[in-house]
């Protein structure tokens, strides 16, 4: 496997319970260059937030067991010393959290805690500092932003609160940015200038982001590639034109049947996946899916009761965990007609 | 603010006369001849009629009430020496105790200074020890060493004060000589080694009672503070572990112990009755439970009136204090 600029191999997450071990992430592996986006989707408690908090090292000091490898530009980050990752977190890697308001502090100004980022790495004045800041909110859109840098949060709107936040977490050019679920608080109008605001500065600072979200809709907007997570594991990734036109496993049939689309016919039923996500402590046996799915009768031996399937590629870059022998011909026939009636005539 | 200020002190005034009303109600409720019990077992009527009199409990309620409020409004006059000559008390005039033969503006202005240094020195010990092994408390959580201090502090606050107060004074300062017996000193009269050195036991013994509620509040402000989104920013700007614990998580764990404080502060300035008593420190503790045991209206009245004014005037200050700690309060 060639080396790109970030490369997870084998990721484990752990946390110990009085009751067994929470497999929260359980030997996730992927990659992502410079400049490009990966989407991780899936359902809560699928493991997206926790592998990335392991990327940032934020579990460290704590009692969750991380294994594997997470290497970037070369350095793997889970050998590193807890204060060499402190040099690299919010340097290197930075991340925007889903809720702005509650993500910064109420009782210091927006300035105050952007200045403190920069800061912490950067050896300048507090004067030289809050120049900088000011910038940078003007790159954000933030309007006078000389005057807005000693407003407390609490005097922002959401979306300026969630630009200060991007503003806070791109000030040291870093080049991987983990934005965890960005747009879920923010009203839909306001999620769009978001991700219009990302992208822009993606390419600018060339940065390679992990958009990690449960709305496909933002997935497909900004992602190059998409990871479909489920029960801690992979379960689908690739290109994201290729997963969302012919995705393999079923748990990403259900997550597409279940978008709403306003210019569908009424008619057309929105399909929920049935059943809860599975217990992390005690995860089904086989494929983690299979209680929920509804075509594992037509794989042969109850495989997948028994029998985790492997993460296998089908095209260049697409690869799927599922028994099912043919899903391409499934999809077509079964589930491409939930999502849009109008291709199923077609064919 | 001001306009809040000006509001809210006028409301604790309207309070304080309340305050003032039912103590004089309750003071004349209890089953007790005040009259009979001023004077002495052997009075006869007569006698017990004229020192009625002399103590102007002869009057109705309301007006002895009235009287004490113009006395604090415009000042009133009192036959002080008993020779028929009055003299003028002025504004605000908390009343004349017979029995102390004083004015209570007097008394109060001798007991205040002992109760304040008191609950000075108590509360700077019990908010140092209190957050600082609050803090230990809870960034070791779980540990021995978390469970050792929880565990001292509810020992220490299970045992009522006079025991402790005791069990200083006998060992502390009598048997093992470690401070000097305490008695108190003002700063003019001893300078501040002198007044400090004779507070500690006092103090301490005052200290260890709050020291338990403080400790576990820390302790939990601060492991909650801990828990929340903005530390998890903190951390992954790179901040260090000492930034990320003492500048965020602190300063939003610290702010509900400054109502705690101002309150508790305020209760301790009107006296702390066990301690004083303990120590025969004469301060206002002490003065309320003399002037308890005597009946002595005026006096009551006048500590009662001056507590509630500490705490009153302690709410209204912290409430403003919020307005500065915490950004998002806006007083109106």
């Amino acid at each position: 496997m060639e080396e790109k600029f970030l490369t997870v191999e084998d990721l484990k997450v752990h946390f110990p319970t009085p009751d067994g071990v929470v497999k929260a992430t359980d030997g996730l592996s992927f990659g992502l260059e410079r400049g490009k986006t990966l989407g991780i989707v899936g359902e809560s408690g699928s493991g997206k937030s926790v592998s990335s908090s392991a990327i940032l090292g934020l579990h460290r000091g704590t009692s969750a067991q991380v294994s594997g490898s997470i290497r970037m530009d070369g350095t793997d980050l889970l050998q590193l010393s807890n204060s060499e990752m402190a040099r690299l977190r919010g340097k290197e890697i930075a991340m925007i959290f889903q809720d702005p308001l509650s993500a910064m502090h109420p009782y210091y100004t927006v300035g105050n805690q952007i200045v403190e980022a920069y800061r912490v790495h950067n050896n300048v004045s507090r004067k030289a500092a809050r120049t900088r800041v000011v910038e940078m909110l003007e790159l954000v859109g933030i309007p006078q932003p000389d005057r807005r840098i000693d407003d407390y949060p609490h005097q922002f709107s959401g979306g300026m609160r969630q630009r200060a936040m991007i503003a806070m977490a791109l000030i040291n050019d870093p080049g991987l940015v983990i934005a965890d679920e960005p747009t879920t608080a923010l009203d839909v109008t306001v999620q769009a200038q978001i991700l219009d605001l990302l992208q822009n500065l993606q390419k600018e600072f060339n940065t390679a982001i992990i958009m990690i979200t449960h709305d496909l809709g933002v997935v497909a907007e900004m992602a190059d590639d998409v990871l479909v997570m489920y029960g801690g594991r992979a379960v689908e990734v690739g290109p994201v034109r290729e997963v969302m036109t012919h995705p393999h496993m079923p748990y990403t049939w259900g997550l597409l049947t279940s978008v709403p689309d306003i210019t569908a016919d009424t008619s057309v039923p929105m399909v929920p996946i049935p059943g809860n996500p599975p217990s992390l402590l005690d995860p089904p046996p086989g494929c983690a899916f299979h209680p929920r799915c509804v075509f594992k009768d037509q794989v042969p031996d109850n495989l997948c009761s028994t029998e985790l399937p492997e993460l296998v590629q089908t095209t260049q870059g697409h690869l799927k965990r599922c028994h099912l022998a043919d899903p391409e011909s499934i999809y077509a026939s079964v589930v491409a007609p939930l999502i849009d009636p109008a291709t199923s005539e077609e064919n | 603010m001001w306009a809040y200020a000006v509001r809210r002190i006028a409301i604790g005034a309207v309070l304080l006369l309340a305050l003032s009303l039912v103590t004089f109600v309750l003071f004349f409720a209890a089953p007790v001849d005040q009259a009979k019990f001023a004077c002495g077992k052997i009075c006869n009527n007569e006698q017990i009629a004229t020192t009625a009199k002399a103590l102007g409990y002869d009057k109705p309620v309301y007006e002895q009430w009235g009287n004490f409020v113009k006395g604090i409004a415009v000042g009133r006059d009192f036959d002080m020496t008993g020779a028929g000559q009055t003299e003028h008390c002025a504004a605000p005039c908390l009343g004349y105790s017979k029995l102390n033969a004083k004015t209570v503006n007097e008394l109060i202005g001798e007991a205040a200074p002992i109760s304040i240094s008191l609950a000075v020195v108590a509360v700077v010990m019990w908010l140092v020890f209190g957050v600082l092994l609050g803090i230990a408390s809870a960034v070791t959580k779980g540990s021995i060493i978390d469970r050792g201090i929880v565990g001292f502090t509810l020992v220490a606050y299970a045992f009522p004060s006079f025991f402790i107060g005791v069990f200083m004074l006998k060992f502390v300062a009598i048997k093992w000589g470690l401070v000097p017996y305490p008695a108190y000193w003002s700063i003019e009269e001893g300078g501040v080694g002198q007044w400090l050195g004779n507070l500690l036991l006092p103090a301490f013994t005052l200290a260890l009672l709050f020291l338990a509620s403080y400790v576990r509040m820390t302790r939990a402000f601060v492991l909650e503070s801990l828990g929340e989104d903005y530390i998890r920013t903190a951390k992954a700007k790179g901040l260090p572990r000492r930034k990320v614990l003492f500048k965020h998580g602190l300063r939003a764990a610290l702010t509900p112990l400054v109502t705690m404080t101002g309150l508790d502060f305020a209760s301790l300035l009107g006296g702390a009755i066990i301690t004083e008593s303990v120590f025969a420190y004469p301060g206002l503790g002490l003065l309320t439970v003399q002037a308890s045991n005597a009946w002595d209206l005026p006096t009551i009245i006048g500590v009662v009136v001056v507590a509630g004014a500490f705490v009153i005037v302690a709410n209204i200050v912290v409430d403003i204090a919020y307005a500065f700690i915490d950004p998002r309060v806006r007083l109106a």
